[in-house]
């Protein structure tokens, strides 16, 4: 019998080494995609967060190898597009990306080179999970972590359209979604994601939730002395706040971060979609079928009667004329036959 | 032979001692049973990714992942075979002076005295509001489904329209199933209606009782002219 792993509280630290049995299991799990009787959690984890600390990145995508190199997956060889954005987008082999923003400040004219890493924000409301009709394909766990389970995922998409972040994709291969998991492997086990362990100016962090907002003050408290008076931690209150949170120097413009929205939030169509259109939808389905089945238990018939008959007989008779009508009634024994 | 207004040239008086009158030919049930095949198999697949209670559903299908293979492909089948079931019938299914009246007196249909209500073509506006339902809604589904589709048209469409799309493809499906829900109540309220779609003959009664002008106008183009 083993231990079970303590929940990491940071990143930097080595993992332990002896086996210890991993610390995320279906009691933790809080939500569940199209589960409307997920049994309640076993116990209440500590919110874990990531913070990432855009003033002190330098660009240098240890992360993304790390990412890569942790998950196994095999991005495509890029190309040159003018930018040191590579791969070109995420995907559904690259869960990470640096997004690269050249802004010119419109006071001083300075420029900056604005460096966002792109990937799951793990909202506390997640849009994907709100989206999924599949049960289980997504679920978070108390300590906040989103998660995809793929072998639920039934390669709908519904998540892309859900999640307000645009961050979900689609293998086209295996038809399944990916994203960050915010090393739900490795937290499991006690260990800080990868992407944050192998940041080399640690301005990837990683800890509890509080820990890292009282991290995050500090650094906006340096950033404001520094002439950054806008600097603001992201952590969107539109999704319920999020488990990757920014430090963000021109924190009054999320959206000159590569298009970070300034308040996201789930779209109200998606609400609609998955609220009233199925409530009232559904109702009215239901309405109708117990409608048509009481109208036949209770409401007469409309039948045809015998004076219906004899006056279809009479017209058809006065049109045909007796001959005709006489030559009809023998003519087709193998048209008629069912009275 | 005289003008068809109200028929199809295949209507026809097949017997006199009663009147028996074919109301559909072979090859348009056979597209009308195929198509209501595909639709319940739609239903089945796209209810079951609707409503997470009826996700177990997916088994007939295979499992999750071949429902939502399969169910855009159905769409397209069923589809097309509406489109030639339309072809063959859309022409009677154009509105009509005598369906305003008619529609004007729709609570004397329900209270047994149809006897009120003008004489009729082949189809009724109840007919009519099927078949043209059933049109706009397939047309609004295939087209928001394709948007959604995510296989083949993965990037078709910017996110914020797949939203509208998918939304407008759910409320498209629910009303199609309530027209679905008139269509075969209607067929089973109305008795004798049925033998149209299986047999592909009705009563002379229930022909002339609903469908009165339909009845007189086949009756007409199979008068033969006198003899020289």
């Amino acid at each position: 019998m083993t231990d079970t792993a303590p929940p990491p509280t940071t990143a930097v630290s080595n993992p332990p080494v002896e086996p210890l049995s991993p610390n995320l299991g279906d009691g933790d799990v809080v939500l569940a995609s199209a589960t409307p009787n997920l049994p309640p959690p076993t116990r209440q984890l500590d919110p874990v967060a990531k913070l990432i600390d855009i003033s002190k990145c330098i660009g240098c995508k240890a992360c993304q190898s790390a990412c890569i190199e942790w998950n196994d997956t095999h991005p495509e060889i890029g190309v040159n597009f003018g930018s040191y954005e590579n791969p070109h987008d995420l995907t559904s082999e690259m869960y990470t990306l640096m997004r690269f923003n050249e802004y010119e400040d419109p006071d001083t004219g300075n420029l900056d080179w604005l460096i966002r890493k792109d990937g799951c924000m793990h909202c506390e409301d997640p849009g994907c999970l709100k989206a999924c009709p599949s049960p289980g394909a997504i679920v978070k766990y108390s300590n906040g972590i989103v998660d995809f389970i793929h072998d639920k995922c039934i390669g709908c998409g519904y998540c892309i359209s859900g999640c307000p972040f645009d961050i979900p994709r689609m293998s086209p291969t295996r038809h399944v979604v990916s994203k960050c998991t915010l090393c739900s492997d490795r937290v499991s086990v006690g260990q800080g994601p990868a992407c944050a362990k192998a940041c080399p100016t640690q301005a990837i962090v990683f800890g509890t939730k509080t820990d890292m907002i009282a991290h995050a003050e500090e650094r906006i408290v340096d950033l404001n002395a520094r002439g950054y008076e806008h600097a603001a931690l992201y952590d969107p209150e539109g999704v319920g706040g999020t488990h990757v949170m920014y430090v963000l120097p021109i924190g009054d413009k999320p959206e000159e971060y590569s298009g970070l929205p300034a308040d996201p939030k789930i779209s109200a169509v998606v609400e609609g979609w998955k609220g009233p259109a199925k409530t009232v939808g559904l109702a009215a389905i239901g309405l109708a079928a117990v409608g048509a089945a009481l109208h036949s238990i209770f409401a007469k018939p409309n039948e045809v009667s015998e004076h219906d008959r004899v006056e279809a007989g009479r017209m058809v008779d006065d049109i045909l004329g007796p001959e005709e009508t006489a030559e009809l009634a023998v003519s087709n024994p193998d048209e008629t036959g069912q009275g | 032979m005289a003008e068809r207004e109200f028929s199809e040239s295949t209507d026809r008086i097949v017997a006199t001692e009663p009147v028996e009158v074919r109301r559909y030919a072979t090859h348009t049930r056979i597209n009308h049973w195929f198509t209501a095949a595909l639709i319940i198999l739609l239903i089945l697949s796209g209810f079951a990714l609707f409503w997470p209670r009826l996700f177990f559903l997916t088994a007939l299908f295979g499992g999750g992942q071949n429902a939502r293979y399969i169910h855009p492909i159905l769409g397209v089948a069923a589809c097309l075979s509406f489109l030639l079931l339309f072809l063959q019938l859309w022409r009677l299914n154009l509105m009509r002076r005598e369906d305003v009246v008619w529609a004007s007196k729709i609570t004397d249909l329900l209270a047994g005295h149809e006897e009120r209500l003008p004489e009729l073509g082949k189809y009724n506006l109840g007919q009519k509001f099927v078949f043209w339902g059933m049109f706009w809604l397939l047309l609004t589904m295939v087209v928001s489904g394709i948007m959604i589709w995510q296989q083949f048209f993965p990037d078709l469409v910017s996110i914020p329209v797949r939203r509208w799309a998918v939304l407008v493809h759910a409320i498209s499906a629910v009303l199609s199933v309530l027209v679905l829900i008139v269509h075969v109540y209607a067929a089973i309220w109305t008795r004798g209606t049925l033998s149209a779609m299986t047999s592909g003959k009705v009563t002379g009664g229930w022909a002339w009782k609903h469908h009165r002008k339909w009845l007189r106008e086949v009756a007409r183009r199979q008068d033969k002219p006198p003899a020289e």
